[in-house]
């Protein structure tokens, strides 16, 4: 698609709705960050 | 399918208003990816359901499953998960990622109901049908689910949006063992190696957590584009302004050159992770390092954790760099590093050279995780963003293919070995070095991807509605 002009739909902003991202990356990054210090807890053997 | 309804869950209902933060669209991908990752950590019910009636995996009874019948459930849900991306990128681009998402909670959740009715029962087609059949089609829906929609809010940046999703897939196997092995030693004392309540606690976890996504994606509208973002003018064949239909994407030599690409990749990828355990253990044993200083099973446990965190970070991280190399740079990267890689493996262990052994793996892993990551770019590039979820979905078949195909090769070719003697390194010799040809398939065949023949293109402009039909 060719690339058109944005007239009608006010952009998307990167500041906006700081706290709503800040709490949805929250909801994933706690999970993962708990994943991956399991991982890592876990590969640390490798190193003793 | 008309899709003429007002539901919450159709495309009109989730198209993003002004002010609309596109940051929040990583998470809702993330949320998916993180749950269906889970499917790369199901070998850690191995030994648990082969030990349901004994209750303990040294001794499994006679009717005790196999490893074998066990591994084919893997089998099962990762062939699934190629055939149902191919099956429904269509219908994903037309009903909007939120329905998608929404099917793929439920076959995800719903499969691990399903297995654990198997597992109670002791049904291995039960376990099967609903891990295998039911949880692979959540996975290939899910897998595909967030792909175009990240592409669309994210034109600047393609290889860091599907990068950070991807990664999810990688970050979810993290979560899903630790997870696991936690309800399964709870669950101990009230059924069968706790294996049926883990199964029912784990899709009940991944069907409300997988909501989170299904309820945050939101689509920008047709004409959106992020604030200050200007196209590049600057001409490039390997970068399309014209779209491409998935149904005339699979008629290009293009699609079919990265499936080998993929093929290549997983595959060679399969060739170190199948061999992580016992490829370290055998060749830096006792024996070869002296006693005491061999690398023992935990040890490897750690190795192949270690693995798993650069598979992890390799996705974003070359994925990212894809952005600014370009697609074909980073896979000749891939490619060309890796096949030294592969190639210099066999040696080092040779050598008991330790450290390098480990360091070159880690970058191998790494590199695998991102040609994994950065194929929806890719397909982008060269196919446009019209329908590059449906193309991505059937592009995945290599994943299947490979997914069956490597652990075979693999194991044929050190069991051969073997059989002949070898041990240690040189078991594995073969084996790595047939990946580093493979490498170089992939390679050459990246090396002649080439831009699409204007004549596959959509003449005039594209709608989602237009790819309803």
């Amino acid at each position: 698609m060719n690339p058109q002009p944005n007239n009608s739909t006010p952009p998307a902003t990167e500041s906006g709705m700081g706290g709503s991202v800040v709490l949805a990356w929250l909801v994933v990054g706690l999970p993962l960050a708990w994943g991956v210090s399991q991982t890592f807890i876990k590969a640390l053997a490798l190193f003793k | 399918m008309a899709d003429n309804s007002s539901s919450l869950l159709d495309r009109s209902r989730t198209v993003a208003g002004p002010g609309y933060n596109r940051w929040l669209v990583p998470p809702a991908a993330l949320a998916i990816h993180l749950a269906i990752g889970q499917a790369y950590a199901f070998s850690v019910f191995n030994k648990p359901l082969g030990a349901l009636i004994s209750g303990d995996p040294a001794k499994p009874a006679p009717d005790d499953w196999t490893p074998l019948q066990i591994g084919i459930t893997f089998s099962i849900a990762i062939v699934l998960l190629g055939l149902s991306a191919a099956i429904f990128g269509k219908w994903l681009e037309r009903v909007g990622p939120r329905k998608a998402m929404l099917a793929s909670s439920l076959c995800f959740g719903g499969g691990f109901l399903i297995a654990s009715l198997g597992v109670h029962l002791h049904n291995i087609w039960l376990l099967y049908f609903g891990y295998g059949v039911v949880g692979g089609i959540g996975l290939g829906i899910g897998y595909i689910s967030p792909v175009s929609t990240l592409i669309k809010w994210f034109p600047d940046r393609k290889g860091v949006a599907t990068g950070m999703a991807i990664m999810g897939f990688g970050g979810g196997a993290m979560i899903g063992s630790p997870l696991a092995n936690n309800l399964m030693t709870h669950f101990k004392g009230s059924a069968p190696m706790g294996v049926a309540p883990t199964f029912i606690v784990m899709g009940i976890i991944y069907l409300i957590f997988m909501q989170f996504g299904v309820w945050t994606i939101r689509v920008p509208a047709d004409d959106w584009k992020p604030a200050g973002y200007v196209p590049s003018t600057e001409h490039n064949d390997m970068i399309t302004t014209a779209n491409v239909s998935a149904d005339n994407a699979i008629k290009t030599p293009q699609f079919w050159m990265l499936w080998v690409v993929l093929l290549c990749n997983v595959t060679a990828g399969i060739g170190v992770l199948e061999t992580a355990s016992p490829l370290i253990q055998e060749t830096f044993s006792d024996t070869a390092m002296g006693a005491g200083k061999g690398v023992t099973a935990a040890a490897a446990a750690g190795f192949v954790g270690l693995l798993s965190l650069f598979n992890l970070l390799g996705r974003f991280f070359w994925s990212s760099a894809s952005d600014k190399l370009g697609r074909k740079v980073a896979y000749a990267i891939y490619f060309g590093l890796g096949t030294i890689m592969y190639a210099l493996i066999p040696t080092l262990g040779h050598n008991l050279q330790l450290t390098l052994f480990v360091a070159v793996a880690c970058v191998i892993i790494s590199m695998y995780g991102g040609g994994f990551a950065t194929a929806p770019a890719y397909l982008s590039d060269l196919f446009g963003k019209y329908q590059v979820g449906a193309i991505h979905g059937r592009l995945l078949t290599a994943w299947s293919t490979a997914g069956v195909l490597g652990p075979l090769i693999v194991h044929y070719l050190s069991d051969s070995r073997k059989a002949e003697g070898f041990s240690g390194a040189a078991a594995y010799q073969t084996v790595f070095y047939t990946m580093a040809s493979l490498l170089v398939v992939g390679f050459i065949s990246n090396i002649l991807v080439h831009a699409v023949n204007e004549r596959y293109y959509e003449k005039g402009p594209v709608t989602v509605e237009a790819g309803a039909h």
